[in-house]
Order: structure tokens, then sequence, then C-alpha cells
């Protein structure tokens, strides 16, 4: 009885080994493809295609990167501006609405949770809300509406008032409140600091998202001043492509192209920072989910 | 009755002005971000363009949606988005259940952390990366995919070309970007199984496939069925990135991936049909309304806990 125990048990733990391995290679794979491929010669690639480990090993495709890296180096700055402004401003609007909307003396709190909820439930669509930033406000080709339309989500919202409410008990509040402190006050010197981890999660929700964004630079951006590091590259590949299709159509060979070695080595300069930066930070965003989860 | 509610609400403004005025940013945001763009919902009506601006150009009823309808263009918008959801949805959640379940019951410390990272990462790339991937595999000349079957002596397979591989690329790449995230949302829900549940049946000699059947299961049932439901509220809304990153403007394939979000932007940014773009986002948003409400008046009737609101 013991003994046929232990084997299923063996089994069933070797099953679980071989699939989440697997299932890890998965998700791994295709990054190494893209690193492979940034270390590779260009011919290499256009001859024998991708592959997991660079058939012929080359430094060409950041070599043409930081030959001209007037672009990327104005894209990483405007990426980095919006990463760092709009990860700061949403992150003190979002504790602020948080911490007003958990407020049980706040009697219209549920209306306005209803109300900032009720955006994800029905909007005016993708074009009266680009005609608000770039037809009323006019903000069309500024570094502004990069960050601006991006600053609050609902989901932050939610999860941050379900930290307040988690670190920050109300006797406290009304503890803090007897003595004599206002609002004001207990949200700086006793909200602010009980919820550090809340505002680390929800600041690098942020953070992430406006590292990633590529959309609101391909909808304001009125020349290549205001492209973010993920629409420059989006723009490199789709260029090339366009181009290669109308050479080949015409006949003529076009020889600075952005090479597929080059389009790599730029994904590699693109995404590295994330990829450095997120196993350090990954248990802040689980703990996000979880408590997101629970009260989604 | 009415007087009184108005009277209540400048006593709780003179009472609680400070949390009123932290609301202010808060207030400006959605206002400009999502409440005053509902007054541009008139755009839908009309033949919008730019110079005229939005009270300027002409007014033409519902011919914006006769066109959309009689094109059949929004049968097909609605089948793609609905039926990629749907299966979305349901694929989604089976393989984050079902990864979750795995991942709890590994022992070595260690494994799960490196497993769990590994799967993570995805998550964090943007879907420009996603398009770089999906490239780098399926394109006709170099892809990887076509590197293994020319290798293996067979023609190579024109995926950009051929509408039928989409639908199941497009939901592998889906279920790949999200398996990390939802794979966290089921663990939190395991690792809130008491573990004298787990030693209890272990006592009683239950294998460990029972306690995935008679302990796991059942407790993962509820959140299963919760994102469901709430996921089906979201069921008109598409994953625009996705779709845009991995096929972009290549009608080729727009049979079988264009949805509803790609078709608005579409319209809107190349061919400039401003009205066009707002009316099928307006169809959109008030059928995906309609789902919601229904959706959420018969959870409520069930079970009053579960509803959204």
């Amino acid at each position: 009885m013991k003994i046929k125990k232990a084997t299923s048990t063996y089994i069933f733990e070797i099953l679980t080994y071989f699939i989440l391995v697997v299932t890890s290679v998965i998700c791994v794979i295709p990054f190494l493809i893209i690193i492979s491929g940034s270390f590779s010669s260009n011919e290499s690639i256009l001859l024998e295609g991708y592959a997991l480990i660079p058939r012929e090993f080359s430094l060409e495709g950041y070599r043409t990167i930081f030959e001209n890296a007037k672009g990327i180096i104005r894209a990483y700055g405007v990426t980095i501006y919006c990463t760092v402004v709009g990860t700061l401003v949403g992150l003190i609007i979002t504790a602020m609405t948080g911490y007003v909307l958990s407020r049980k003396e706040f009697r219209y709190r549920n209306r306005i949770s209803f109300l900032i909820y009720f955006t994800t439930l029905f909007g005016g669509g993708m074009v009266p809300w680009y005609y608000m930033y770039s037809g009323v406000l006019g903000l069309k080709g500024t570094l502004l509406v990069l960050w601006l339309p991006g600053l609050v989500a609902p989901f932050y919202v939610v999860l941050m008032r379900t930290f307040v409410k988690g670190s920050l008990p109300d006797e406290i509040a009304e503890a803090a409140k007897i003595d004599g402190a206002g609002q004001w006050m207990i949200f700086c010197r006793i909200a602010m600091p009980v919820l550090k981890p809340g505002l680390a999660t929800i600041g690098l929700f942020l953070a992430l998202n406006y590292w990633n964004d590529w959309y609101r630079s391909s909808m304001f951006s009125v020349d290549s001043s205001t492209w973010e590091l993920q629409y420059y590259l989006y723009n490199m590949i789709n260029k090339a492509e366009a181009a290669k299709g109308i050479a080949a159509e015409a006949g003529i060979v076009i020889t600075d192209l952005p090479s597929e070695s080059m389009k790599m080595a730029m994904a590699v300069v693109v995404t590295g920072p994330v990829l450095l930066v997120y196993p350090f930070v990954q248990k802040y965003f689980v703990s996000g989910i979880m408590i997101g989860a629970v009260k989604g | 009755m009415k007087k009184n509610g108005k009277h209540l609400f400048i006593k709780d403004l003179k009472k609680n002005w400070v949390l009123w005025l932290m609301l202010m940013p808060v207030t400006a945001f959605f206002l400009i971000n999502n409440y005053l763009p509902m007054v541009g919902i008139y755009f839908a009506f009309t033949d919008f363009n730019f110079r005229d601006g939005l009270f300027g150009s002409p007014f033409v009823g519902l011919k914006n949606f006769e066109f959309l309808w009689k094109s059949n263009i929004l049968w097909r918008l609605t089948r793609n988005t609905i039926l990629y959801n749907i299966v979305f949805i349901l694929l989604g959640n089976v393989c984050q259940a079902f990864m979750a379940i795995l991942v709890s019951l590994l022992s070595c410390k260690r494994f799960k952390k490196i497993t769990q990272t590994m799967i993570f990462m995805p998550y964090f790339t943007s879907y420009v990366i996603l398009s770089v991937v999906v490239y780098n595999l399926f394109n006709y000349e170099n892809g990887l995919i076509n590197g293994i079957v020319t290798n293996m002596g067979h023609e190579p397979i024109n995926f950009y070309g051929t509408p039928a591989y989409w639908p199941f690329l497009i939901t592998f790449f889906h279920i790949w970007k999200g398996l990390g995230y939802g794979m966290v949302v089921y663990l939190a829900t395991i690792l809130g199984i008491s573990n004298e549940l787990h030693e209890a049946a272990i006592v009683d000699g239950a294998n460990i496939l029972q306690r995935i059947k008679y302990i796991i299961i059942p407790h993962i049932k509820p959140t299963f069925i919760i994102l469901l439901l709430y996921a089906i509220g979201g069921i008109m809304r598409g994953q625009f990135q996705l779709f845009y990153q991995i096929v972009g403007n290549n009608g080729l394939l727009f049979e079988t991936t264009d949805i509803i979000d790609t078709y608005v932007y579409r319209v809107s940014t190349t061919s400039m049909e401003f009205g066009m773009g707002t009316a099928a986002g307006l169809y959109q948003s008030v059928f995906g309304l309609v789902l919601v409400v229904t959706v959420n008046w018969l959870i409520k009737r069930k079970d009053d806990e579960l509803a959204l609101f």
C-alpha cells in the first residue's frame, strides 16, 4: 500500500517537473532567439534564418545602432522622462484617491468609486478620446500627451483602496483625528509611510506600462522627436518591411535598410532594462496581483 | 427629498473639504480622459472631418451604422471579437489554473521560484517585442519554424499569407503572454487552502491526484467562475495591442483576425473615416454595456455577493 502510493506520487512529480520545464522554456526561448539574432551577422540570418545560438557571431547589429545613436538616445530620453514623470504623478493621484475612497466618514465614497469603475464599462471610444487630446486640448506633438492619458487606471485605484484598508486601521486614523490631525496630515504622515508596499506595487505597474507604451506615440506624434522607445523600434521594423516589399517589386536592392541583426539588437536595447530589473521587483507585482485577485 | 440630498452634499463639502480637494486631480483626469469624450459619440452620426470640427461636420443620421451593417463588416468584427474572447477566457483560465496547481504542489522552493520567474517573463515585455517574436518564428524567408521545415525537406510555409493559421497563433501568444499573471491569481487562491486539509487527506491515504481532485479543484472553482463571469462583461472589448502588433495592416489576414478595435483604429488613422470609426466604437460600447448589465443582473439573482455592482 505504502509503496504504491509512493510510485504514483513519484510519477506525478516527474510529470509535473517535465511540464513546468517545457512551459518555462517556451516562455523564454523567444527572447533567446532575439538575443542570439542580435549577436549574429546579418548574412547568416538572411541565408540560414534565425537560430538559438548565433551561427556566425558578430557585433555589427549593435555597431550600426550605436554609430547613429542620436534617434535612439532621444527615444530613450522620451521614454525615461514619461516613465519617471508619469509614474510619480500617477502614484500621487492614485494614493490620494485610494485614501479618500477608503474613508468611512466620506459619504460619497461608493458613488465616486462607481463613477470610476463605470469608465471600464462604457466609453466614447478611440476617436472621441483622440479628438479630446488633439483637437480640444491641442496637445498633439507634445510630451505631455504621452504620459497624461496613462496616469490613472480604475484597477490601480481599486488596488490602492484595498491597500489603504489593509494597512491603515480605522482606529489609528480615528486616534490621530482626536489628537487634532487633519485629513491631509493623516494622509501624509500616517497613511503614506505604511503604504510603502502598495506604492511600490502600483508604481511598478505604472512604470511598466509607460516603458512598454508605443500607442500614444503613434497617435499623437507629429515627428520623431516624441517617439517613445517602443515606437522607435516599431517604426524600424515596419519601415524595413515596407521598403523591402517595394524594393522587391521594383527589382532594386536597397543596402542601407535596418538589417535583421540590427533590428534584434534594437529589441535587446529596448527590453534589456525591463528584463534585467524584473526578477528583483517581481514580488511587488505578485503581491499586487494577489491583492487585486481577492477583490478584483 | 431632493433638496435634502443637495443640502447633505453641501454639508459634506464643508465638513470634508480636504477630502474633496484630494479628489480634484482624479476628477479632472476622468473628466478629460473618459467623461467629456463621451460627447464625441455624436461623431458616429456625422461624416466627421477635422476642418468643420465636432458640431460643424454634416449630420448623416444612422448612415454609418447602415454601412457597417450592410457591408457585413459588423458581422465579421463581432464574430471575430466574441469568438476570440471566448477562447481566450476559457482556454486562458484553464491553462493558468492548471499551471498554478502544478507549481503549488512542487516541494522544491528554488525550482518553484525559477519556473515562476520564467513563466512570468512574457508579461513584462511590450507588444512590439511580441511582434518581433512572432516575426522571428514565422516569417517566410528566415523564420525559425520555416528553417526547421525546410531542413526536413519540405516547402516553407507562407504563414503571413494564410489566414487559417492565425486564430491558433494569436490564441497561443495571448495565453503565452498572460500565463504568468493568471497563474499568480490562482496561486493566491491555492495558498489560501489550509495545510490541515492536505495533511488530513494524506493521513487518510489520499494520493496526489485525489488531493487535486477533492481539495484543490473545489477550492479554485469559485475563483474560476468569478473570473469567467467578470470576463464575459468584457467580451466585446478586443485585445487591440495583441492583434495590431501581430497582424498589423496585413489585409490578407483580416478575414480571421480583424476585431472591432483594430477596425476602428484602421479606418480612423489610415482612411480618416472618423465617423465610421466612432460608429463602430459606439456599437461595441453599447453592446458591451448591455452584456455587462445582463450578466450582472443574472449573477445578482443567484448570489448577491458576487455581483459586480
